[in-house]
């Protein structure tokens, strides 16, 4: 892997294999307090997206500088750096986006996979390789934080992408929906507990489907074998 | 080359140096952009319970801070050609989920120009119906005073009062209820600070 990057195994391993949420079961906190809506969930994917490039990268060129003994201390510095530079950037000069997402930004310092691709791909990457990991793997959990929250909030308010032209400009409104009219709610969605049965139900259907896929390439396998003898 | 156990001490300390400084000439590079953000932020709360027409005066810089017994409460004061057209300033209320800001806009006959929610940490979908962009439930409170109705119906109708809870959250819209309340009697405690000369 060293010599000769393959960026397509890369983003294939980081949306699906071996996804922060539904693979690598990293980074349920965040998954979890954030993800009432789809929206919501967006917000914290995109933002989480954008650090991660930034430290992968970062950390990938400083690599050869870091002894592996005070590796972790060295991270967490650059990761909360970058983490509060963005925070105050934002703040400054994307104030209207800041206050949709102002919240979600301090949490993303304390999100375990930020350090976990740091550790386990951009340390021994080099730059461009490892930014395309972090991309690729703040996309992966972008997409696992709107799973979660999509089901949440058409289970738990019958909408989807309630307020998402607040987060990203008038322009998406077309992708709030109201699934359906005059809903009660069902609010052990929008609490926490729905977070945890919403992520459960979802890993299950992953394992089902991997193990489906698998059946499916053994046998395609064993008929290939059979007809070559 | 063989290096002994010191260079750990120089790599962290070079790093941490190094982010200190980032952070430093990021802190200075944004702050006043900030500080700029915040006051544009307040004139816009302010602007939603104060209406602009109504005062001529410099209301952020003419602000006092007066002690509701508990806490420093900065009060905005609107006048126009120097007669009180209405004061504004934040109350606090204790939510499901933390303290809910709410700032209050007051006629000088202490019945209300608006209310709006500041910040809250309240459940997305839930208890966040007290912001404006979520719900009109806040733009109820305009033009009530504490007569109107009387102090003992401001509460939520579930505690036996005037005003509307919401499915599924009743902590939330009875902290700001509360909130609103205590605003109101603040200004009757007070009144006469507020028409005092400069």
């Amino acid at each position: 892997m060293p010599n000769t990057p393959r960026y397509g195994a890369i983003v294939k391993e980081a949306l699906y294999d071996n996804n922060v949420v539904f693979g690598q079961m990293l980074a349920l906190c965040p998954t979890l307090a954030v993800t009432s809506t789809a929206t919501n969930g967006l917000g914290m994917g995109l933002a989480t997206t954008f650090v991660l490039g930034l430290s992968n990268a970062a950390v990938a060129l400083l690599r050869n500088f870091i002894t592996p003994e005070v590796r972790i201390p060295a991270y967490v510095l650059i990761i909360a750096t970058l983490v509060t530079v963005v925070d105050m950037a934002m703040n400054a000069w994307l104030h209207d986006l800041y206050q949709v997402l102002g919240l979600f930004i301090p949490l993303i310092v304390v999100n375990c996979a930020v350090l976990g691709r740091a550790e386990t791909f951009a340390s021994r990457n080099p730059v461009l390789p490892s930014v395309v990991d972090g991309l690729a793997t703040g996309a992966g959990f972008a997409v696992a934080l709107m799973l979660v929250g999509g089901v949440r909030e058409v289970l738990g308010s019958g909408t989807l992408f309630a307020n998402a032209s607040s987060l990203l400009g008038p322009a998406f409104s077309f992708l709030e929906v109201t699934v359906v009219a005059d809903y009660g709610g069902f609010l052990l969605f929008v609490l926490p507990p729905g977070g945890f049965l919403v992520v459960g139900f979802l890993l299950a259907a992953k394992r089902v489907l991997d193990r489906r896929l698998e059946r499916l390439r053994v046998a395609k396998a064993a008929a290939a074998a059979a007809e070559a003898a | 080359m063989k290096t002994g156990p010191w260079i750990h001490a120089v790599v962290l300390g070079g790093f941490a140096m190094a982010t200190a400084a980032l952070l430093s000439v990021a802190d200075i590079g944004t702050r006043q952009e900030i500080a700029l953000r915040k006051a544009e932020d307040l004139k816009a709360s302010l602007a939603q319970v104060l209406p602009a027409d109504l005062y001529d005066n410099d209301v952020v810089g003419e602000a006092l801070t007066l002690s509701d017994g508990e806490r420093d409460v900065t009060v905005f004061r609107a006048t126009k050609g120097g007669a009180l057209a209405g004061v504004a300033y934040e109350m606090v209320g204790r939510g499901y989920a933390g303290d809910i800001r709410v700032i209050l806009g007051v006629a000088p006959d202490g019945t209300l120009l608006g209310v709006r929610t500041v910040a809250h940490k309240e459940t997305p979908g839930l208890g966040d119906k007290i912001e404006v962009a979520k719900s009109p439930w806040i733009t109820r409170f305009s033009g009530l005073g504490l007569g109107n109705p009387p102090v003992e119906r401001w509460k939520v109708k579930k505690d036996g009062g005037e005003f509307d809870q919401f499915s599924g959250a009743t902590i939330t819209p009875r902290a700001v209820v509360g909130a609103i309340r205590d605003g109101l009697a603040f200004y009757d405690a007070n009144r006469a600070r507020f028409t005092e000369a400069r």
